[in-house]
This record gives C-alpha cells, structure tokens and sequence, in this order.
C-alpha cells in the first residue's frame, strides 16, 4: 500500500469509527425502541462504506458493490422485521421504553 | 479527495442530527439524508449500482417503514414530552464532544498503514461478479427477503376473529 493511498485508508478509517462511534452511543444510551434501530442503522451505514472504501482502495470494486448489496438487503429486512416487532410492542404496552422488555414473558 | 472529504463530514453530521434531534420524525428524515450523502460518496467512488441501491432502499423503503411505525404510535403527553426532553439533552450532550475527541485523536494518531492487499480480479464487471461468480449470494438474498416478508406476515396477523 503506498503512502497516498495508506493516507486515503486512514482518512476513511476516521468517518467509518466516528459513524461507530454514534450508532453505538445511540444504542447504549437511548431508551427508544425506534432510536435503537436508528443506531444499528448508522452502524450498517458505517460498514456499507467501509465495505466499499476497502474494495476501491484494492481495486476489487465489482466484488466489493456485491457485498455491499447483500448487506443492504439484510439491513432492509432486518428494518422491516424489528419494525413489526415494535409495533406489536407499542399495542402490548402502549409506549416505546425499551424498559418495559423487561417484564415480557418467554 | 476534497469532496469526498465534504461529504463524508456532512454525512456524519446527519447521523449526528438524527441521534441529537428529539423528535422522532426529524430523525427519520436526518437519517434519509445520511444515506444520501453515502449514496454520493459511492457514485464519487465508482460504486454506481451500490449507491442505486442505497437510495433506493435504505433512502426510500426504509424511510417509509420508519415513517409508518411513527404514524402507527402516537404522541406522548407535552408535559411528559418536554420533561424527557431535558433528560435526554443530559443524555446525550457527550455525544458531540466524543465524536471531536475521537476525530481529533485518530487524526493525530495516523501512521502510515502496512496492508497487504489481494490483487484485484479480471472480473471487474459488476454483472458478470453477481450473476456468475456469487450466484449463491443471489439464493441467500432472495431467502432473507422470503425470511423477511413470512416475519412481517407472522407479525401482522389476526386472531381467530379476525382483528
């Protein structure tokens, strides 16, 4: 890798761990269930990029798009399903605090 | 370099907004924005059928799925709204701070990496990398999204009487 290119990676490297960084703060802190999904979202977000970053800096762009596409179709349905699951919660207990998962049962 | 650099800055202003904002729907719509601005900086990579994707599903589907969970719930009391409100400015005001000290850090931390990459492929066309060499990935997405859709149908299903 040469030193241009070294310096592109680390560049990269610094926005893929501050988008980390927020996704992970978002779902340690928050007591929302929305805002837990918002945070994995960014954490996908911050792997999609990296994903895509690595196969420009290899030359391997072709493969790199095809695994970014696979991981965006897991991250859709993955939404889709903890979007059910959140409704479903919000009919049960009439609120999103995530603190009332405590007392479910099974 | 410059507006890639921009845009990875905007895009982690957006992710920052959509954690900072109290409202759910601000959100939604910061969140919409950062993909946006990824989806950008994948077309300024040469990424064009990966950025079509990003904005198309995570830009657009995922938006309206946010946007329907929000209008399927309702709003909280205003009292009961402006008292979180300031728990949440407690909550959440490191946030900034870590993020300038994590930037800060690991751009004063650069050294120069040593990464020892593959060569790049003779397949360089998207097509003939999806349809011919990964096929396989093809069946494992189109069984996620079958997965997907029977959660979604098991979740929204009715009782024996019909509501």
């Amino acid at each position: 890798m040469g030193i241009e290119m070294s310096q592109m990676f680390w560049t990269f490297f610094i926005f893929f761990a501050l988008l980390l960084v927020e996704g992970f703060y978002c779902i340690i802190v928050t007591y929302n269930f929305l805002r837990v999904l918002i945070g994995l979202e960014l954490l996908m977000k911050a792997v999609t990029l990296f994903i895509i970053v690595a196969g420009y800096l290899s030359g391997n762009l072709a493969l790199a798009q095809s695994i970014a596409i696979t991981v965006i179709v897991i991250e859709v349905v993955v939404v889709v399903v903890a979007a059910g699951i959140i409704i479903g919660f919000f009919r049960e207990y009439d609120s999103l605090n995530i603190k009332n998962a405590r007392s479910m049962k099974g | 370099m410059n507006v890639l650099l921009l845009l990875l800055i905007l895009m982690v202003l957006a992710g920052l907004w959509s954690i900072l904002t109290s409202l759910l729907l601000r959100a939604t719509i910061a969140l919409a924005l950062t993909s946006v601005l990824l989806t950008v900086v994948m077309f300024q990579m040469n990424a064009p059928l990966a950025a079509v994707f990003e904005l198309s599903v995570c830009a657009g589907l995922i938006s309206v799925v946010f946007i329907s969970v929000i209008s399927l719930t309702h709003r909280q009391p205003l009292k009961e709204y402006l008292a979180r409100r300031q728990k949440r400015i407690l909550r959440f005001w490191p946030l900034p701070v870590l993020l300038l000290v994590v930037g800060v850090g690991l751009s004063f931390v650069h050294r120069p990496v040593h990464i020892m990459l593959p060569h790049p492929t003779a397949f360089g066309d998207i097509r003939i990398m999806m349809w011919q060499l990964r096929r396989l990935d093809l069946f494992g997405q189109i069984l996620v999204l079958l997965a997907g859709v029977y959660g979604v149908l098991i979740l929204f299903r009715g009782n024996k009487n019909g509501n």
